[in-house]
């Protein structure tokens, strides 16, 4: 296996041959803001919270394969505020009241906006009306905080071999919905034991009865920024 | 610090909010002494002054949900030369904008006609009473805002960071542990 090196901000890299950029920095414990990567699953490239510029020119880090010699930059002032736009852009897309949600202190969408140091959403909000699915007796979908990373899809796709999730429409219409002919949870063969359970970055599939079990400041990112957190940072909610 | 040498005017109030953010500001405990040494207070629950004259600064807690919050944001925004939304209701509308999926005219209904135990309720139309908004909004998305402390609440100490920067003229940052939104 062939090896090299590159520079992210100024460092030196090493990457074996077929590494993409974000698989390089992460074996090197370095952060690169994502969301719809998972180094379990085959990357998305869909929320470019990931770009970076090789040699200049922005491109997914978690889609780009590392080439030796290049000069990739990442946590630059130009780059972490288009970085905060996406997120911006994010959370009036959805309705994240993180208050109460059951994911807020272990959601990555949050940790992410408090790394890169959001203050407020900036634009003006979608206030989207979309109604929970409560129907499956052991898990919630929540999907006012649904942020379209298909990793739920891919899991139930990839590993559980079941299909039970989707993206249906196109650009801004784009949604997640499920398979069945009703759309409702209850009416697939999902389970506690699928990989699709436990994928989610943020609140949207969550287990019932088991809301708000850890205290704040024990939470996964109370406890660290995103930053320093190793992946997979999902824990069991 | 450098400190100004004369004083600041502050403006403080509480609008869709629930006055937790008041609440966490004086959690800043008896560091609110040292702050009285900078700044003096105009509108605000601690002085009772019911309208904001010409000030430094405002710090707006809560969203917009009826006419009058409008109304009490234009004239913070009139007066006073840096605006800050605190609190988690001020930045995205919080708890109260969670009635925006649902229309006006329903809650309404519900509350005051279908809910169990009413018997001859009516909505409220007393013409002192402001009228609610439609929606819930932030207060970004009617006047501009300089500065924004999200949290529900902010903890005392992420407030001080943020006064303390602006006071002593650097721009005001949250590190780990001090910026969240919950
Ligand atoms: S999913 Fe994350 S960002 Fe959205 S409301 Fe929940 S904690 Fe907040
Ligand atoms: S439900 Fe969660 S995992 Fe699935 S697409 Fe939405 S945000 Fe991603
Ligand atoms: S993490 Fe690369 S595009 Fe989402």
């Amino acid at each position: 296996m062939s090896e090299g090196n590159f520079t992210l901000d100024g460092e030196d890299i090493p990457f074996q041959e077929g590494q993409t950029i974000m698989q390089a920095a992460m074996a090197a414990g370095k952060y690169i803001p994502h969301l719809c990567y998972h180094p379990e699953f085959k990357p998305h490239g869909s929320c470019k919270l990931c770009t970076v510029r090789v040699n200049g020119r922005a491109t997914a880090s978690c889609t780009q394969r590392a080439a030796s010699g290049a000069v990739v930059e990442s946590n630059t002032h130009a780059i972490n505020d288009e970085r905060r736009a996406l997120l911006q852009m994010l959370f009036v897309e959805g309705n994240h009241f993180c208050p109460s949600c059951e994911k807020s202190g272990n959601c990555q969408l949050q940790a992410t906006a408090y790394e890169l140091g959001m203050m407020s959403p900036h634009y003006d909000h979608f206030f989207p009306n979309r109604p929970v699915d409560a129907s499956h007796p052991e898990y919630l979908l929540d999907f006012n905080r649904c942020i379209l990373c298909s990793l739920c899809i891919r899991a139930s796709r990839d590993v559980d071999g079941k299909n039970v999730f989707a993206l249906s429409g196109r650009g801004i219409k784009t949604r997640l919905i499920v398979n069945a002919k009703s759309g409702r949870l209850a009416d697939t063969n999902f389970s506690e034991a699928d990989k699709a359970a436990h994928v989610c970055p943020v609140g949207v599939i969550l287990k019932k009865r088991k809301g708000f079990a850890q205290p704040i400041g024990g939470r996964t990112f109370d406890l660290n920024p995103i930053s320093a957190t190793p992946h997979p940072t999902i824990k069991e909610g | 610090m450098d400190a100004p040498t004369k004083k600041l005017k502050v403006a403080t109030t509480s609008l869709a909010g629930c006055f937790g953010c008041h609440m966490s500001f004086l959690d800043i405990d008896e560091r609110l002494f040292a702050l009285l040494d900078l700044v003096e207070f105009d509108r605000s629950p601690i002085t009772d002054i019911k309208h904001c004259g010409p000030c430094d600064i405002g710090i707006v807690e809560g969203g917009l949900c009826n006419a009058e919050n409008v109304h009490v944001l234009r004239e913070f925004r009139a007066n006073c030369r840096i605006l800050i939304a605190i609190g988690a209701c001020a930045v995205n509308g919080g708890l109260p904008a969670q009635r925006n999926s649902l229309s006006l005219p329903a809650i309404l209904e519900e509350i005051y006609h279908a809910q169990h135990g009413l018997t001859h309720g009516s909505i409220p139309d007393d013409p002192e009473l402001p009228l609610p908004l439609d929606k819930v909004h932030p207060l970004h998305e009617v006047v501009k805002v300089d500065y924004f402390i999200p949290g529900c609440p902010p903890s005392g100490d992420a407030i001080w960071k943020v006064l303390t920067d602006l006071l002593a003229g650097r721009e005001p940052e949250l590190g780990h542990g001090l910026i969240h939104y919950d």
